[in-house]
């Protein structure tokens, strides 16, 4: 513990139950970061096990991957929906593109805990650098997801032919482009709206996540920790990285690998 | 306002490098662990072995990050299990739906 912890100072103006002490031997704001991220868990589990569920309540494809077609019978296979990457067309790269998206988050996660290690050093240099490479990654990552989303909502050349019930409660069959949430060329209604839900949320955190992180960026720069003593902020915004970089890799088994 | 020196006050302690060579090596692992399940999705036939193969390998990924990246493997016990013993009721909600889901499955299809 003590070799990790930053060092902050327990006044003793302050009483027992206004953060005059530790509980558990890790700060305030540590203590209630891990906390919110213990309730995030439940929300994502809560969403990623509703994926699980209502996949399983749909037939498989079941025929050879090289003739697979959308249907809103069964469930598609991931690889052969996420199989396109930006500026090259018609090219069938399967899992590339969320493969390398993973990569960048990783990576950033990689240098936030860098980040973390030089805050403990009290190393103002470092702590500027690494921040400023982990959101580089974060924003890379929300622009790659942006051109994912852009891409399933805008579909393939082809299309599918699919039977479903239109906004106006009419039975049709027609050939459908892309994903909105009635219907969806690559499988069930459910499929593309479970995909927009819960990588949303995700995106959403890697939003919120970008600001905090330009905002303890943008104070680490200034000295606001240096004049505080301690970089704990570094520390807790870590977490909460950490934390967005777990659920995508929960997201990446559950949506493209599964 | 007088321009600030713009300096540290604080002691700047220098690195450990063998704290840093730490961290790359997890990220080291956590690259291969998905460079591995890239490979095998491609490789392996799809059924029930690979998409527990698939989760373990995830959890297994989840185990270093939470641990290493987050610290949590160095913080007291206490804090340790306040964490993680309320995650393991998940596992009876994941039991739960998934035998929800293919008993819908059973209905709809058959």
């Amino acid at each position: 513990m003590s070799a990790h912890s930053t060092a902050i100072g327990v006044s003793s103006k302050r009483g027992v139950w206004g953060g005059g002490n530790e509980p558990l031997k890790a700060s305030y704001g540590k203590l209630m970061m891990w906390f919110f991220l213990l309730s995030d868990i439940f929300t994502f589990a809560a969403f990623l096990i509703t994926y699980l569920s209502i996949r399983v309540s749909y037939p498989a494809y079941a025929g050879p991957a090289t003739e697979f077609v959308g249907s809103n019978e069964y469930w598609p296979i991931p690889e052969l929906v996420f199989d396109a990457i930006p500026f090259v067309h018609g090219v069938h790269a399967p899992l590339v593109f969320v493969g390398l998206m993973t990569f960048i988050l990783i990576a950033s996660s990689v240098t936030m805990v860098l980040a973390v290690e030089a805050g403990h050093r009290n190393d103002r240099d470092d702590v500027v650098k690494w921040m400023l490479w982990t959101l580089l990654g974060g924003i890379t990552f929300l622009s790659c997801q942006a051109w994912e989303w852009n891409h399933f909502i805008h579909g393939s050349e082809g299309g599918a032919v699919l039977t479903y019930i239109n906004e106006l409660s009419q039975n049709v069959t027609e050939t459908v482009f892309g994903a909105n949430l009635l219907v969806n060329e690559y499988g069930p209604a459910s499929f593309a709206n479970l995909f927009f839900f819960i990588t949303g949320f995700h995106g959403f955190h890697v939003t919120i996540g970008v600001i905090l992180l330009f905002m303890v960026f943008y104070q680490a720069a200034v000295g606001v920790y240096d004049r505080r003593g301690h970089y704990e902020m570094v520390e807790k915004i870590g977490l909460y990285w950490h934390f967005v970089d777990l659920v995508w890799v929960f997201v990446f088994t559950l949506f493209y690998l599964i | 306002m007088d321009i600030q020196e713009n300096k540290s006050t604080l002691n700047v302690v220098p690195r450990n490098n063998d704290k840093i060579k730490k961290i790359w090596k997890t990220a080291l692992i956590l690259l291969a662990i998905t460079a591995a399940e890239f490979v095998m999705a491609f490789t392996m036939p799809r059924g029930i072995i690979l998409y527990v193969l698939f989760m373990a390998l995830t959890i297994w990924k989840a185990k270093y990050i939470m641990m290493e990246f987050m610290h949590l493997g160095d913080e007291v016990k206490p804090l340790i299990y306040s964490i993680l013993v309320p995650i393991a009721f998940l596992f009876w909600l994941i039991i739960v739906l998934i035998k929800e889901g293919s008993d819908i499955f059973s209905l709809r299809w058959f």
